[in-house]
């Protein structure tokens, strides 16, 4: 695993043009990826994680617009690319598994030509034998039968198109591949499936992947490094270990408690209260509301985020005091 | 309604209320209004075959002239056009009425009813409208605006019923419909108040379409000559016109203003139907 | 002993030539009983849940509610049906009506069930149920479906299938689209109203970790079959059947200690390919033996509050009976122990 970052985001924002003003969906976040490494995103619905996702990507369509920072892929930035440069960078060095993308297969072609599709706006002139060799190649490569290039999406079952959709935005061996929620409706065996050919072809391919979701115990499977995003902004990022043993954020640390285990029945409350609107974000912490640790500064002044061990940040004003996260009841929250 | 259409789309209504609607609705706005204030304003008897000198061109008294027959152009426009329109109308509302219920009945209820609707309006489509109905007004002895509504009407309603019943047929399929069941709902209660407003702007839409085809049938009929002979409309002015071979001898005063009316209609029509698609489907708006 | 609730004798469902319930009988015990239903897409579960709430007539066998067969049951028996038994769908979205507000789903149930007559009337009813699921009226009532998250809204669902005080609640994947960090707290709100109103649960879902959480007995179900059922405890902390331990193994935990692994998950591809005319999870099995191939085992009493359709565990006792029910749990004197 080389040093340098393959993709480095700093101070991104990203606004979208509500009739009721900008929202700040996301708002300066900054993160950078090596190869090989698996970053998971998590976030609660509306923390601006899918919007973050197609960013990366230069994918943000009205009324959403890149406000701000830089995104670094292999040290050029994506955001001064002319278009054509653009079209040349996406699916090339950077794909995206979009949410819901096994909706996404057109439903009157067979997954071959879809494919082709793919490759050909990028490589032209290939002639049919080698785009056949390629396509087999790319469906053995996520588990699938080559057969399968023959048949319509809705031949296949859930976990199959996802499969397949993954190896169509890996068809040129991207160095980033951003998934964003790749599995939300599938069964949980299907799922883990999914995951580890996922697994399977990052480590292939030498790539380093942007997973997007809002189940830490997912992204705690996959992931080696986990980023917490809430309302815009990214509120702690560090090594998973880290993360799910011994987290620095209050809201890390509910999120964790949220989920359901099997050992043992017990009450689970979650969290009390709901995220700010991104288009009157209060003063101070966005999570001040929520947080049972909260305190005056936490809502006059926003934390800005510090390094608490090595790789891992945290933006609360417990730190650099704390050493560590103090105890708390989710129960005492004051929303 | 406005309420209930801005409520059940997300996001800034006003925005989609975009120019295109607004100016079709302004142009069949003031054609309309012209329609109900001018015949107050202008004498009916002025309209009549040999009311005024014929054959003058605009100018003077006669604004924008008078035809071969004797008529004042300007009073036969203003009574002609609410005439045409009140015809398309009608043709519309009733073909559309027809066509809406057609449609609701055959999608909600399936079988052997969906079957016989359906078979009869395809094959009312495949159908060469203009023929079949030049045929029925050619054998009618005494035509009438109303009666030339009505026939039109007869062929205007089948569009209607299939865009309904697609419709109908999806909304079916969605989860608020079981819903409604397990609510305790009757099917002729999930029909009206679940299904209906949903399926508005569908038929709104093909309203306006709707008219526009009936108004177009209309003036294509009269100007056949199978109009009401007796009454003024835009369709007939164009067959009088013709007749008297208004273009060989350059009454242009004669055939152009109907044209130009006629002309704003449809431009009127064709931009309240983009418009409101756009507004009805927010996703189009991005193109 | 009562009746049971709901009763399903041999019941089997066929579409066209694909079985997807395959001569179950099971009954819900008529008390606030908790049952989940648990298996992948394809496993019959959905289909369940349908015939359950009366919305499809299974192809063979008998449905019978309180003792009445729900097929020749009258319409003021079926009347009776649909308001005791009510569903929450799996889509938070999808099920509201977008032309109304919300206040149309929870008054339409009270008008049509004679609950209320006017909107007055209905109106205690209705803030009393959002109460009870955690909404308060002021965010809720008045609004329309769009100006909702889609937690508020399942729950909005929720309290819908509560107005009626139905006697068995279907919750068909009810938070699989909610954010993994309200699902707990939703479903602990059902989980309320079964105690706090004595309304029986049945819970359809792929998600163990929400079963083990809510509900006293599971039934896991394998294209169409009882693979493994009884006490969540046990079918869960302990599964025997390799389906279930294939299931439980693939719960995604935020515990790095329990990282997938590779077993169960690889089979090679002679044996995925085979078809099986005995146990319909041989291809899958990695513990397949020869007799699985064309012997479908029956089930067995591993335990006295477990029962297994496997090769694997012969040793137990044979069913009484083909009811499924005789290995759930008794009901409430497990409750104080339960709860940490």
């Amino acid at each position: 695993m080389s040093g340098a970052a393959v993709l480095d985001v700093q101070d991104l924002d990203v606004v979208y043009d509500t009739a009721s003003g900008p929202a700040r969906a996301v708002n300066r976040v900054s993160f950078a990826l090596r190869p090989c490494q698996r970053l998971g995103l998590i976030g609660e619905s509306g923390s601006g994680k899918t919007t973050m996702g197609t960013a990366l990507m230069r994918l943000t369509r009205a009324p959403g617009r890149i406000a701000g920072g830089r995104i670094l892929l292999d040290g050029a930035d994506i955001l001064t690319l002319s278009p054509r440069e653009l079209r040349a960078t996406r699916l090339r060095d950077i794909a995206l598994i979009p949410q819901g993308a096994m909706s996404a297969l057109n439903p009157v072609m067979r997954l071959r030509a879809q494919m082709v599709d793919a490759i050909l706006a990028h490589e032209p002139g290939r002639s049919k034998v080698e785009l056949d060799a390629r396509i087999s190649e790319l469906l053995t490569r996520v588990g699938l039968d080559p057969v399968v290039a023959d048949r319509y999406p809705h031949e296949l079952s859930g976990g199959m198109k996802q499969r397949a959709v993954m190896a169509i935005a890996t068809s040129l061996s991207p160095k980033v591949i951003v998934a964003d929620e790749p599995t939300s409706a599938l069964d949980v065996v299907v799922q883990r499936q999914v995951m580890q050919t996922l697994g399977r072809l990052q480590a292939g391919l030498g790539a380093a992947v942007v997973l997007i979701g809002h189940d830490m115990g997912l992204i705690a499977q996959f992931a080696d490094t986990v980023g917490v995003m809430y309302a815009g902004r990214l509120v702690e990022i560090g090594p998973v270990a880290a993360m799910i043993e011994a987290p620095r954020h209050p809201y890390t640390q509910l999120l964790i408690d949220s989920l359901p285990g099997i050992d043992v029945k017990r009450r689970l409350t979650g969290i009390p209260g709901l995220p700010p609107p991104l288009v009157t974000l209060p003063d101070g912490c966005p999570f001040a509301p929520r947080c049972p640790l909260a305190h005056d500064r936490c809502r006059s002044e926003l934390p800005s985020p510090q390094t608490v061990a090595p790789e891992h940040r945290v933006a609360c004003h417990l730190y650099p005091e704390h050493e560590s996260l103090p105890p708390f009841r989710a129960a005492e929250a004051t929303a | 309604m406005t309420a209930r259409f801005r409520a059940y789309l997300p996001g800034g209504v006003g925005s989609r209320l975009g120019g295109t609607l607004f100016f079709g609705l302004a142009i069949l706005g003031t054609i309309a209004l012209l329609s109900i204030i001018g015949p107050f304003l202008t004498d009916a008897s002025l309209a009549q075959v040999g009311a005024v000198t014929p054959r003058r061109p605009p100018g003077g008294d006669y604004p924008l002239g008078t035809d071969a027959q004797g008529r004042d152009m300007l009073a036969l426009m203003v009574h002609a056009t609410p005439a045409t329109l009140k015809m398309g109308l009608i043709a519309g509302v009733i073909g559309v009425g027809l066509g809406s219920v057609l449609g609701l009945i055959a999608g909600q209820f399936g079988g052997w009813v969906d079957a016989v609707i359906r078979v009869v309006s395809d094959s009312l489509l495949t159908v060469p409208a203009i023929a079949i109905l030049v045929v029925i007004a050619g054998s009618i002895d005494r035509m009438t605006t109303g009666i030339m509504a009505l026939v039109v009407a007869s062929l205007s309603w089948m569009f209607t019923t299939r865009t309904v019943r697609a419709q109908v047929l999806t909304i079916r399929e969605r989860g608020y419909i079981e819903v409604a069941r397990v609510n305790g709902e009757t099917p002729m209660e999930i029909l009206f108040r679940e299904v209906m407003p949903n399926v508005m702007p569908y038929i709104v839409a093909s309203f306006v379409g709707t008219v526009s085809a009936a108004i177009l049938a209309i003036i294509g009929l009269e100007a056949l000559g199978l109009g009401s002979q007796d009454e003024m409309t835009l369709g007939n002015t164009i067959y009088w016109a013709q007749q008297s071979s208004a273009v060989l001898r350059g009454f242009w005063w004669w055939w152009a203003p109907p044209i130009v009316v006629i002309a704003m209609i449809f431009v009127g029509l064709f931009l309240t139907s983009v418009g409101f698609d756009r507004f009805a489907n927010p996703r189009l708006e991005r193109r | 002993m009562t009746a049971p609730l709901v009763e399903l004798r041999g019941v089997k469902q066929v579409y066209g030539g694909f079985t997807a319930l395959d001569t179950l009988t099971l009954s819900v015990p008529d008390r606030a009983a908790t049952l989940a239903i648990a298996g992948e897409s394809g496993s019959g579960k959905t289909t369940l849940a349908r015939i359950l709430l009366g919305f499809i007539e299974p192809t063979q066998g008998e449905v019978r509610y309180r003792g009445k067969d729900i097929a020749t049951m009258t319409k003021a028996e079926r009347f009776e049906f649909r308001r005791e038994v009510q569903p929450i769908f799996q889509d938070p979205f999808d099920v509201f009506n977008p032309f109304y507000r919300i206040d149309h789903v929870l008054e339409m149930p009270l008008f049509r069930f004679g609950l209320a007559r006017t909107k007055a009337e209905a109106r205690p009813l209705i803030e009393d149920a959002l109460e009870r699921v955690g909404l308060r009226k002021q965010d809720t009532l008045g609004r329309f479906p769009h100006e909702l998250s889609g937690g508020q809204r399942q729950r909005i669902m929720v309290a819908r299938a509560v107005l009626l005080r139905p006697r068995l609640i279907v919750a068909d994947e009810p938070v699989s689209m909610v954010d993994a960090s309200l699902r707990a707290t939703i479903l602990d709100e059902i989980r309320d109203l079964n105690r706090n109103l004595g309304i029986a649960f049945v819970y359809i879902t792929h998600d163990l970790t929400t079963a083990f959480q809510i509900c006293d007995d599971i039934v896991v179900l394998y294209q169409g079959k009882v693979a493994e059922a009884g006490a969540v405890e046990r079918v869960i902390g302990a599964p025997k059947h390799p389906y279930s331990q294939l299931l439980v193994s693939s719960i995604p935990l935020p515990d790095l200690s329990r990282r997938w692994g590779d077993e169960g998950m690889e089979v090679p591809a002679e044996q995925s390919d085979r078809r099986s005319d005995g146990c319909r999870f041989a291809p899958r099995c990695p513990h397949v033996m020869a007799k699985c191939w064309s012997v479908d085992p029956a089930r067995s009493l591993a335990d006295p509050d477990r029962a297994v359709a496997c090769h694997l565990d012969t040793d137990g006792a044979p069913l009484s009976g083909e009811d499924i029910a005789q290995v759930f749990t008794e009901g409430d004197a497990n409750e104080a122990a339960t709860h940490a």
